[in-house]
């Protein structure tokens, strides 16, 4: 079934597919409309869950995280301020493995105080252990909470699906909803490990030892640090799983999407644009028009970022003239945190070493705090790198009137 | 052999005597009961049982008569203070140690 | 109502094993041995950072046969509506769950948490175990700290601020289900534990833990210290349920025999209180003679 709705309420019925059983949730903007839509879906009947209306969204992931633990599929959604007060919780939820599915409208944080798109938020929760998927359109924002919930539960990590906040949650574009007989097909119930129950009983995230020491068969279990590796070696495999997902999803659904990133124009691009989220489709405008003026402008949108599908993307990267980062998010005194992670993977991962074939990498900081991206501004900043000029000083800030 | 092999991949405890170690050697005094003044041991009925109600612990049985494992035993010292017949005595340890050798 | 336990009633199954990391003599131990008879096996513990997380073992040991799930420090009660949330959502019936957690993790960094899932009216048992202070990080003052008594980061003058009264804010919450009680009261305990069972939505039992090496006293006196902090007014055993307040059990036998043990018995058996001066224990008995002279009028029969 087609239908036009905002991003928010595409993430709701994606929940609502998925069949969550306990959704907790705090208000913020602009991620409220989709829990407003799942409490109106839950109290009207038409979903069979429990929601559970927090005072904190530390406490919103603290209910997932007992909820997990106790054998129910779990799911929350913030943006901005709320992500950060949950940042304790993010961390106690991926070291105790729980596949809980967060709905992120991204939004830039304070001080001072934004309600506006960036991507900060949730781009300073990369070490968390989450794994991080990044939807471009309303579509996509339906189809990767399903997907979410898949690698989850296939990895035991927690998932965040990010999406651009007003941009993409409250603008309302056509969008196919999955039928449910098929999201049930694609998504088996959950099934957790261990779920707290007193006829097994057991006492969970106890405090762990630094060394290995046995447990009372005398096996040997882990330290704190095996268990690090573990869940280190579970987001490697993650990018499989993410992977598999999106064979499967293309099968059940008869869909052609691509897991790790969408590619534009890239087949004969000397240059490439390298964006997460709406930008990356705002981008593709900028490509057909530089492509009228003879430039050979790729698009590649990163859907997943963490794990980060290194040699996937420089693979991508590696024989290009030049690649423009394009962030909505900084590490202040640095670059942004995707033109970092970028430049690392083509140095280590995707060349051996730093030969000639190594393209330069640009980055360009925009759109902080909701500030307008004009499509003149992307043409005019692009053109030049495009023609063999560099940034002088890396990062390079777009729109930036000071 | 690592660790692997236990098969976990999250902090997953299971429940177990003596996490602590063998706690009775923590024990600077031992509690000893006096059989003929313990009331249940006495009057052979359950009855009073105090020291086995406050024991932190819970390492003293509600036995006729009460008895106490040392192995976990930390010698805190409560039961003997609540003991309404004053019938356990705080030992010093190095009188046992000397026993035992 | 179920009878009322004695020694020889309680159930004799040990749910805690020997030989955890409690230290000797450990006030909360006793609470924690006795309160989990009270609450059965078909019980599901929430516990944040305290001694508690300490008592329960280390992986991959657990020193309770409870299913337990420790979480992060200010989010105790929200945890335990998750786990309310789950169980009604996957159809189990029948299990308990209970939040345990210390006087910090309740009177400060969980105060939010618990007020939302009482505001809420989550159908849970919220246990604070009160020893008066940060006793797992080494003795820093809490909200319920008493006044006068010298922790780690207040070494020279002692807290010169009040003891916060958790179970007065739970009442404001005109939650169904508010005792007080106190280690040194195990049947006590275990009577107000077994009642808050039985009775449907957010239910706070606050106990008084005595603690040996924070409170600076001999581990063989953690009962004593307790029953005189009831016998001389310092900490009142009560229930208010359904609005209604009641004072219970010892607290109950001093409004009949209208007369408390001086409170400088209290204070003296402990190395905590020793900067006091006579002015401020005489600050102290005014204090609780006018919170008893106000219960020996309400109660005058």
């Amino acid at each position: 079934m087609s239908i036009i709705e905002s991003g928010n309420v595409a993430a709701a019925l994606g929940v609502k597919l998925c069949r969550a059983n306990v959704i907790a949730a705090y208000p913020i903007t602009p991620q409220t409309p989709l829990t407003e839509k799942l409490s109106e879906l839950v109290e009207s009947g038409e979903m069979n869950a429990e929601y559970i209306p927090v005072e904190s969204e530390h406490s919103a992931l603290g209910v997932c995280i007992a909820a997990s633990s106790t054998g129910a599929r779990a799911f929350t959604a913030t943006s901005a301020n709320g992500l950060l007060y949950m940042h304790e919780q993010l961390h106690w939820a991926a070291g105790a493995r729980l596949p809980i599915v967060m709905c992120v409208a991204n939004r830039g944080v304070g001080a001072p105080w934004t309600v506006w798109n960036d991507q900060q938020d949730s781009l300073s929760q990369r070490d968390t252990g989450w794994i991080q998927l990044y939807a471009a359109d309303h579509q996509e924002i339906i189809n990767t909470v399903i997907k979410a919930y898949y690698v989850a539960e296939q990895t035991s990590i927690p998932v965040m699906v990010c999406y651009d906040g007003y941009i993409l949650s409250h603008t309302h574009m056509p969008f196919e909803v999955p039928d449910q007989e098929k999201v049930d097909a694609f998504l088996p119930p959950f099934r957790p490990n261990y779920a707290l129950d007193p006829s097994m009983p057991a006492n969970l995230n106890t405090v762990t030892l630094p060394e290995p020491r046995n447990n009372i068969r005398g096996e040997l279990a882990h330290g704190y640090m095996e268990l690090r590796y573990l869940l280190h070696e579970g987001m490697i495999r993650a990018i499989e799983v993410v992977g598999e997902a999106e064979q499967r999803f293309n099968e059940i659904f008869s869909v052609s999407g691509t897991a790790y990133m969408d590619m534009y124009k890239c087949d004969d691009a000397t240059y490439i644009a390298v964006a997460m989220g709406s930008l990356s489709l705002h981008l593709r405008v900028v490509a057909d028009i530089l492509r009228d003026e003879g430039i050979k402008l790729g698009i590649i949108g990163i859907k997943l970022y963490r794990p980060f599908p290194c040699g996937i993307v420089a693979d991508a990267l590696k024989d290009r003239d030049g690649i423009i980062v394009m962030e909505k998010a900084i590490s202040y005194g640095y670059v942004g945190p995707l033109y970092s992670d970028i430049c690392s993977c083509l140095y280590t991962q995707g060349l051996d070493g730093p030969s000639p074939g190594f393209p330069y990498v640009h980055n360009y900081i925009l759109g902080l705090g909701g500030r307008t991206i004009r499509t003149i501004d992307l043409m005019d900043a692009i053109r030049p790198i495009c023609t063999g000029k560099r940034i002088k000083d890396q990062p390079g800030w777009i729109g930036l009137k000071i | 052999m690592g660790s692997r092999e236990c098969g976990q991949i999250t902090s997953h405890s299971e429940p177990g005597p003596g996490d602590g170690g063998r706690t009775g050697s923590w024990r600077v005094l031992r509690p000893v009961i006096d059989l003929e003044a313990c009331i249940p041991s006495r009057r052979k009925v359950a009855a009073c049982f105090i020291c086995w109600l406050y024991c932190p612990d819970g390492v003293i049985t509600r036995t006729i008569p009460p008895s106490i494992d040392y192995e976990y035993c930390k010698g805190c010292g409560i039961c003997a203070e609540e003991c309404p017949t004053k019938a356990i005595t705080m030992v010093e340890e190095s009188k046992f140690a000397l026993e035992e050798k | 109502m179920p009878s009322k336990p004695t020694i020889l009633t309680l159930p004799e199954e040990e749910l805690v094993h020997p030989g955890n990391r409690a230290c000797s003599g450990c006030g909360l131990s006793i609470a924690y041995r006795i309160g989990l008879k009270a609450l059965g096996k078909d019980t599901i513990v929430v516990v944040p950072p305290s001694c508690l997380t300490v008592l329960q073992g280390l992986y991959p040991v657990a020193a309770t046969k409870m299913p337990s799930l420790n979480v992060t420090f200010a989010s105790t009660a929200a945890a335990a509506t998750g786990v309310l949330a789950a169980l009604r959502s996957l159809g189990k019936q029948g299990i308990t769950v209970a939040g345990w957690a210390g006087d910090g993790g309740t009177s400060d960094i969980g105060l939010q948490s618990l007020s939302g899932a009482a505001e809420r009216g989550e159908d849970f048992i919220y246990i604070c175990y009160d020893n008066e202070g940060y006793m797992n990080t080494g003795v820093q003052r809490s909200g319920t700290t008493p006044r006068g008594a010298l922790t780690t980061n207040t070494p020279v003058f002692g807290k010169t601020q009040d003891k916060k009264n958790v179970p007065a804010i739970m009442s404001a919450h005109e939650i169904p289900y508010v005792a007080t009680t106190c280690s040194a009261y195990p049947l006590d305990l275990y009577t107000k534990i077994e009642k808050a069972k039985a009775i449907r939505g957010t239910k706070y039992i606050h106990i008084l833990a005595p603690c040996p090496p924070g409170w600076g006293y001999d581990p063989k006196y953690t009962v004593k210290v307790g029953k005189l902090a009831v016998e001389t007014g310092m900490y009142d055993l009560y229930e208010i349920e359904n609005r209604e307040f009641r004072l219970t059990g010892a607290s109950r036998k001093l409004l009949e025999k209208r007369k408390l043990v001086p409170v400088s018995e209290y204070l003296k058996m402990q190395d905590r209180f020793r900067g006091m001066k006579d002015a401020d224990i005489e600050d102290v008995q005014r204090r609780i003679n006018k919170r008893w002279g106000a219960y020996f009028e309400m109660f005058k029969e």
